[in-house]
């Protein structure tokens, strides 16, 4: 999907994820904002530009020229990191959660040290970095990286509070943020860890991309969130989760969710049935397909009759011809699909 | 205008299992090919042959079995005689002819006498090869069929003197090449055929009474038994059919019958088809007991029987669905055979790829749902065979569901 889309842009949810995080700094005082990026897509200065405006805030585009690493890109932004004595968030694009950024503020200025990591409970952390704090405190004591036995299950969700302070810490170079810096600040105990409450996830992957829909549609459910379709007004809801854009077309005898996302100018036809997927805007899903677990691209156009299912991930502009079965495909924007899929695979 | 008779070779219940799981409820003579008891294609053909009395159908079923189709039989052409004869006891395929000769030598005594095996889908040829053979002196006249050279071994195969059209050799599934043109099932004998089977009878019993490795047994084929020593004896012709063939073994094959006989059916009896529509795609039967949801879009190369329901929103394409089965809204059934009285549920999808022509061992091609299978709502069946009775809730591909 990154192919034609800028990833930083697609949507969550029917709001590029970006924004998701822009929204959630601005309601915690933030005024300036840089994307440490490795190129500068015209396509996200035009979205970021009325950003600006409509917020009044201001966005730096920090490029790398080389790879920086997950450090490097802070030393590259040290005039606007370090302009004044305001501490700083720093934020992994690819992840979702509902953001307590006021909350991780408030906890960050009370205990004084340089930094603060958000920290998020997991049922199996032996595939990530375990943060170990010391016993009875959220001083931070040690970082084990895929830990082979169980040292604790906070693992670090990629959201941190620093103060300018470090900077003086990272040097202009590719640096692993990780490996490099956070075990200088622990051993100085000025690392802190902050619980974040409520749902997590990294949604890089298209499989965790769509657990992390659930997720967050599960959490505007719970919050009786306007965002949603009212299943009692629109009967073609089923099992609730579900949001439509109001520019969608949805015919009255689909019946869709739960948990499925339908973008702008979608067009979902007669008999149509939709469940744990997203549909993105202006694509069209014609009569009596059937949609599970996989995600439609923009302007992408699937065909009646057809069973789409298990990860499968449309990109720009795909067409999927009538009455064909997609199981698992992985397909390159503007492809036409024409054979049915049967075995998971990327088309090119 | 001789007199002409027909003889059906309608196996029995040990043959058809490669049918299964269809032909556990049905047994393979009335199994239903484009809507029609598959005996039935070539009985019909049979009853057009001008000078023809007579049919007669030899198998090893029940007569209680045969009953049914052969009083309906009757009914649709009541100027020829049809009757079922039953064999008690193998006898081979030329031995059952031998055992009932005298039924079908009775009078009118028949000059020219066809022999169809039950699992062959053809165009049945009758009057070409009345043609060919009555221009020849030879006992027989057999109809051959051009395969492709891989398939050819499975099969019996011809060689034929092109100019002549005389049968010069014959090998009944050799084990390596011998040519592309097979034996097509269908064969056109003079009455003179139960002096050669004679012949082949006494020439056995010679064989055994030397023979210690021969059984004596009465047990006589047409092919190696009969059609061997006649071509030896240049004694058969070949008759080249260049239209549709296909032999019906497995159940899969059902389904490219199916879609073979209806596209025939739109030049020869396009009474029974549907007519095309946005939503009938042709060629396509559907019984009159039938239900069909306008929206439904059906077709082509599909077979609906007896009071089954479709509903809104199916989509029903190279498939036959049997007697009593209701399709609900929107499913999908594609390249599969729905048994009797099953019940597909809404939104879920049957379906499976063509079967190929040389069969790839191991590999299930068209799904096959026996009866009274049950569907779960959105479950996925695909390149299956499901067992009768069975309820499937979860999706499968590519196996065997007991």
């Amino acid at each position: 999907m990154q192919l034609s889309w800028p990833k930083p842009l697609v949507e969550f949810c029917n709001k590029a994820m970006i924004l998701h995080q822009i929204e959630a700094l601005v309601k915690a005082g933030v005024k300036d904002i840089v994307l440490a990026v490795n190129y500068r897509p015209e396509v996200m200065v035009s979205v970021l530009k009325k950003t600006e405006e409509e917020f009044g805030i201001t966005i730096h585009f920090s490029v790398e020229t080389e790879p920086l690493g997950t450090a490097g890109p802070l030393a590259l932004a040290r005039e606007i990191l370090g302009k004044d004595d305001s501490p700083f968030f720093v934020l992994n694009s690819d992840v979702t959660c509902v953001y307590p950024f006021e909350a991780f503020r408030d906890f960050h200025l009370a205990h004084k040290c340089e930094g603060s990591i958000m920290v998020t409970k997991v049922a199996e952390p032996s595939a990530y970095g375990v943060v170990v704090t010391k016993p009875g405190s959220t001083v931070i004591d040690r970082f084990v990286e895929k830990p082979v036995e169980f040292v604790g299950n906070r693992i670090n969700a990629g959201i941190y509070m620093f103060n300018p302070s470090v900077l003086d810490r990272i040097e202009l170079r590719p640096t692993s943020i990780e490996k490099e810096v956070f075990p200088a600040i622990a051993a100085d105990q000025q690392l802190h860890s902050f619980d974040l409450q409520g749902f997590w996830m990294d949604v890089g992957q298209p499989k965790d991309f769509l657990s992390g829909t659930c997720l967050y549609l599960s959490h505007l459910t719970s919050q009786h969130s306007p965002l949603l379709t009212d299943p009692a007004k629109n009967k073609w809801v089923y099992g609730g989760n579900v949001m439509v854009d109001p520019s969608a077309d949805i015919d009255p005898t689909a019946v869709i969710g739960p948990n499925v996302v339908i973008g702008p100018d979608a067009k979902i036809g007669p008999g149509v049935r939709l469940q744990r997927c997203v549909i993105m805007s202006n694509a069209v899903v014609r009569d009596h397909a059937w949609i599970a677990n996989s995600i439609v691209g923009w302007n992408s156009n699937v065909g009646r009759w057809t069973r789409v299912e298990n990860i499968t991930v449309l990109g720009d502009d795909v067409t999927i011809k009538d009455e064909l079965y997609v199981n698992g495909a992985s397909v390159l924007p503007h492809k036409s699909i024409s054979t049915s899929i049967t075995e998971p695979r990327i088309v090119m | 205008m001789a007199v002409t008779k027909g003889v059906i070779l309608a196996g029995g219940p040990s043959k058809g299992t490669r049918m299964r799981p269809l032909s556990l409820d049905c047994p393979k003579p009335l199994l239903p090919i484009a809507g029609k008891p598959m005996i039935w294609h070539p009985l019909s053909a049979l009853a057009k042959v001008e000078g023809l009395t007579e049919i007669i159908i030899i198998g090893f079923y029940e007569d209680s079995v045969m009953a049914g189709f052969i009083k309906e039989a009757k009914r649709e052409f009541p100027n020829i005689g049809i009757s079922y004869l039953r064999e008690y006891k193998a006898l081979g395929t030329a031995g059952g002819l031998y055992h009932f000769r005298d039924s079908i030598l009775r009078p009118p005594v028949p000059q020219n006498i066809f022999i169809c095996n039950i699992d062959i889908c053809c165009s049945f040829p009758f009057t070409e090869m009345i043609a060919l053979h009555s221009k020849h002196r030879g006992v027989g006249t057999i109809m051959g069929v051009n395969v492709k050279r891989e398939a050819a071994v499975k099969y019996g195969c011809i060689v034929t003197d092109p100019e002549t059209q005389q049968m010069v050799h014959y090998v009944e599934k050799p084990e390596s090449w011998i040519s592309n043109m097979v034996n097509g099932g269908v064969y056109l004998f003079d009455k003179s055929l139960f002096d050669e089977i004679k012949v082949a009878m006494d020439e056995k019993t010679a064989r055994a009474a030397e023979d210690p490795l021969v059984k004596p047994d009465e047990i006589l084929r047409l092919e190696q038994d009969v059609i061997v020593p006649l071509a030896a004896a240049k004694k058969m012709y070949v008759y080249e059919c260049k239209d549709f063939w296909r032999q019906m073994k497995t159940a899969a094959s059902s389904v490219t019958a199916t879609s073979l006989y209806l596209s025939q059916f739109s030049k020869t009896n396009p009474d029974l088809l549907s007519k095309p529509s946005s939503t009938i795609l042709a060629p396509v039967y559907i019984d009159p007991s039938a239900t069909i949801h306008p929206t439904a879009k059906i077709g082509p190369n599909v077979a609906i029987g007896p009071g089954v329901i479709v509903e809104e929103g199916v989509r029903v394409k190279d498939a036959i669905i049997l007697e009593g089965t209701t399709l609900e809204k929107h499913a999908a059934v594609l390249n599969s055979i729905v048994g009797a009285n099953c019940v597909v549920g809404p939104w879920a999808r049957v379906d499976g790829f063509p079967e190929p022509e040389d069969d790839a061992k191991g590999q299930i091609s068209v799904t096959i749902l026996a009866t009274e299978v049950t569907l779960a709502p959105e479950t996925l069946v695909r390149s299956c065979i499901v067992l009768p009775n069975k309820t499937l809730s979860k999706n499968s591909a590519n196996q065997v569901l007991l």
